[in-house]
């Protein structure tokens, strides 16, 4: 019985150490070796300035004053200049992620994809006439599950381009072939879903038709 | 809809060929065999008994072997329990958390030497790189191979020809470490890294944004954690939101990965079963019930999720596919996972006892939350857990042999060995204590006040769908949640400054956590003492067959009527009111 006793408490601090440490900044040592890029974060950086995770979504919205009496002093809307991610429950945060835990049955999930799907087609709809909420993709108006989801869909994109090409005065077809460029597709043409990364297309498009 | 039945059909043909590969290597350990990996992992194996100090060819009874694990088991807790409240004095802690509070503690600990993984912690806001390595990635594979002895203890039980011991609990956790989660945790890990999954013990990250805003990038040692997360049917996230979250399972590849790791090892071990007990076609009986009855759950949740939600089609979104969309039930789900792929982690996770989730399981809809709620019902035995999946449905498979045994009026046998009172009674108590856990808990936290405070929707049948899960999950140590479902408070987030936990919460799931992992592995665990001591009776023309498909169908029957006689009552009050109904709360 003591016997065991001891065996536990010994297996239990051998464990720590092998698995808790040795195994951890083994593979630690070993990743930052093989693939030091994506170890750290698949970070971009444009002129010595790290602008962001290639992995990461992040806000593309200005914040500016309501002018209004009452509520809040400042709000934020989107940049027409770029390509819009999914709306996100945390404000595109990256270090404190959480679900928006909104039930299919609850009012409060009508209100947010109502207030999305307005604000999509006001957006868009200058640039596109013909748009109706039955052309609006559902990752366009449904909150991410991280938060930062990098992507969004073909067709969300495709509508966006009409802005995109309209403000930075570019033909379409070249706003396309920029989609198609930053699009990843399925696993061996099979599994998931293929996105379209925003951030990468922003930066593309800013290397193109620098935003003014 | 045809491509994403595609990727589902290539998943499950996928699954099946590696089953036998797998289970056969296993099989091959676990009887002390030679493998490829022997001349590289036999010297460490013999290094590591003589540091435990203790013989692997002692042979030990039920008794003995249940006093080991349990010990194990609870110098675990301890340590992992010390890990978090001392945390503010520990390396390797760059943005400088304090240790959480005593009961949030209490809960993740039970959590995690539990095998469940329950998340009440916020992975990239309370805990330091060395609580996620030292504590919880430590237990991430001890409680694995945990599992794996508690079956192993059992298959011994059912083999022994005259009273043979049941194997030594040291020897069988140390092989289940070092030759099975181990090296694939390796390989796993560095195809994460390689798509992307973070692996450094640097700071969180600054980035400047194209709009001129800073953006923090929360980083840390993931890749090392994640893999075995998915491999030891484990699931508690390095980041609150798991793997939903793109620097744990950035792409289709990873997640392709990933949840096949979630159901690999418990779907080989029922090949590992048939082939230990000399019958591969009883190992195979037990894996066809298995996949008969998640192919059915994922069959059932993928059109559910496509179809979209009530909240959606009166905003006004039809949630029709589209050219370039998939349409559907997008809320709380990633655009690189999709509906077909987030709906197969969601059965998949729940079926087996993992709980990692790849998108929100509340945002599901009202019939796609009962599925993962129904796989948390059969009690985690459709593949189930590492090693728990095995020993669970073993208990099913006695009570099956039993009833069936009645019914053509032959003594209950079971590979030789008479089925008798002590065995049913204990498979019995084993089954049904989970389950009454789950019921007894949900109606103190629903019937009491003590319950509200860890609400996130106060009212209504979701309300009462996020308590029910969350016991669920606790009581099956699945892990998985309708997270807005809390039991820690955390005002200046990032950080563990002026949080609090939900007492009620922390300490109640915790309890249930270790009561439903350990009472039943103690049940388990006798019932191989009881059965090593009996004869073998030869196989005669009377004997009842337990590998063919009329044994399969009565094992199904068996699995859905302990838990849909269980729970029906209470799916009714939550997710079942919600997919019949097009109302909003």
């Amino acid at each position: 019985m003591r016997r065991d006793l001891l065996t536990s408490v010994i297996a239990v601090v051998f464990c720590t150490v092998v698995f808790g440490l040795a195994y951890p900044l083994a593979m630690t040592g070993i990743a930052q070796v093989l693939f030091p890029g994506n170890s750290d974060g698949s970070k971009i950086t444009e002129n010595g300035q790290v602008v962001g995770s290639k992995l990461i979504a992040q806000d593309f919205r200005r914040v500016v004053p309501t002018h209004a009496r009452k509520g809040p002093k400042f709000e934020r809307i989107p940049d027409p200049r770029y390509f819009q991610p999914r709306p996100s429950q945390s404000n595109y945060s990256a270090s404190v992620t959480f679900f928006s835990n909104l039930g299919p049955n609850q009012k409060d999930t009508r209100a947010e994809v109502k207030s999305n799907l307005n604000g999509y087609l006001k957006l868009e709809g200058r640039y596109d006439p013909g748009l109706t909420a039955a052309d609006v993709p559902v990752d366009a108006i449904t909150q991410s599950a991280s938060g930062v989801d990098p992507q969004i869909s073909k067709a969300n994109a495709e509508i966006q381009a009409h802005r995109i090409a309209s403000v930075r005065h570019l033909p379409l077809s070249q706003v396309q072939s920029l989609i198609d460029d930053n699009t990843d597709g399925r696993f061996l043409g099979l599994f998931g879903e293929p996105g379209v990364n925003v951030l990468e297309l922003n930066l593309a498009l800013d290397k193109e038709a620098p935003a003014q | 809809m045809a491509q994403g039945w595609l990727q589902l059909a290539v998943f499950v043909a996928i699954l099946i060929a590696l089953t036998r590969p797998l289970g056969a290597y296993m099989a091959h350990v676990f009887r002390n065999e030679r493998v490829f990996l022997t001349p590289v992992i036999a010297p460490i194996e013999r290094i590591t008994y003589r540091i435990l100090r203790v013989n692997p060819n002692d042979q030990q009874n039920w008794k003995v072997y249940a006093r080991n694990l349990i010990a194990f088991s609870l110098f675990s807790w301890l340590a992992l329990y010390l890990i978090l409240r001392t945390q503010g004095i520990q390396p390797f802690n760059p943005a400088g958390f304090h240790s959480g509070p005593w009961d949030v503690s209490f809960n993740t600990a039970s959590s995690f030497v539990t095998n469940t993984n329950w998340q009440y912690y916020g992975g990239e806001t309370t805990l330091s790189y060395f609580a996620q390595m030292a504590g919880l990635t430590v237990q991430n594979f001890v409680t694995p191979a945990v599992g794996i002895c508690a079956f192993l203890a059992l298959t011994r039980g059912i083999l022994s020809r005259s009273g043979e011991g049941l194997g030594n609990f040291w020897q069988d956790l140390i092989r289940s470490l070092y030759y099975v989660l181990l090296p694939l945790s390796i390989v796993v890990a560095l195809i994460l890294v390689s798509q992307g999954v973070l692996q450094t013990l640097g700071g969180a990250a600054s980035a400047t944004t194209l709009e001129g805003a800073n953006q923090t990038l929360a980083l840390g040692p993931v890749a090392s954690q994640i893999a075995i997360k998915q491999l030891g049917t484990n699931g508690g996230g390095f980041f609150n939101v798991n793997s939903a979250m793109p620097f744990e399972n950035p792409t289709a590849f990873s997640n392709f990965v990933e949840v096949l790791s979630i159901i690999l090892i418990p779907a080989a071990l029922a090949y590992t079963y048939g082939r230990m007990v000399g019958r591969t076609r009883q190992g195979w009986a037990i894996f066809a019930t298995m996949l008969v009855v998640w192919v059915a759950l994922v069959a059932a949740i993928y059109p559910a999720e496509q179809h979209g939600t009530p909240a959606e089609h009166k905003a006004g979104s039809p949630t029709t596919a589209l050219v370039g969309s998939t349409g559907g039930n997008l809320e709380g789900k990633e655009q690189r996972n999709g509906i077909a792929q987030t709906a197969l982690w969601a059965s998949t996770t729940t079926v087996t006892s993992n709980g990692s989730v790849n998108g929100a399981m509340e945002s599901l809809t009202g019939l796609g939350g009962a599925v993962p709620m129904s796989g948390l019902g059969m009690s985690e035995v459709i593949f189930g857990g590492v090693g728990t999946g095995m020993y669970s449905m073993l208990l099913f498979v006695i009570i099956a042999v039993f009833i069936g045994g009645l019914m053509v009026g032959r003594t209950p046998e079971y590979l030789g060995k008479k089925i008798q009172a002590r065995e049913i009674k204990l498979a019995s108590l084993g089954a049904l204590f989970t389950p009454l856990a789950v019921l007894v808990t949900t109606a103190a936290a629903i019937g009491t006040k003590y319950g509200s405070p860890s609400l996130f929707v106060k009212s209504g049948p979701q309300g009462f769908s996020e308590t029910l899960y969350a016991y669920m999950s606790q009581a099956n140590n699945n892990g998985s949640a309708f997270a807005g479902y809390t039991g820690f408070v955390q005002p200046d987030a990032p950080g563990n400054a002026h949080s609090y936990g939900i007492t009620f919460a922390d300490i109640v799931g915790g309890l249930t956590m270790i009561t439903a992992r350990f009472i039943p592995i103690l049940f388990v665990l006798a019932i191989a003492g009881s059965l090593a001591n009996k004869k073998v009776a030869p196989a005669g023309p009377g004997t009842m067959r337990t590998d063919n498909p009329t044994f399969v169908f009565l094992l199904i029957g068996v699995i859905i009527l302990v838990g849909a006689l269980t729970f029906f009552p209470a799916l009714l009050l939550g997710p079942i009111v919600q997919s019949l109904t097009t109302r909003l709360f």
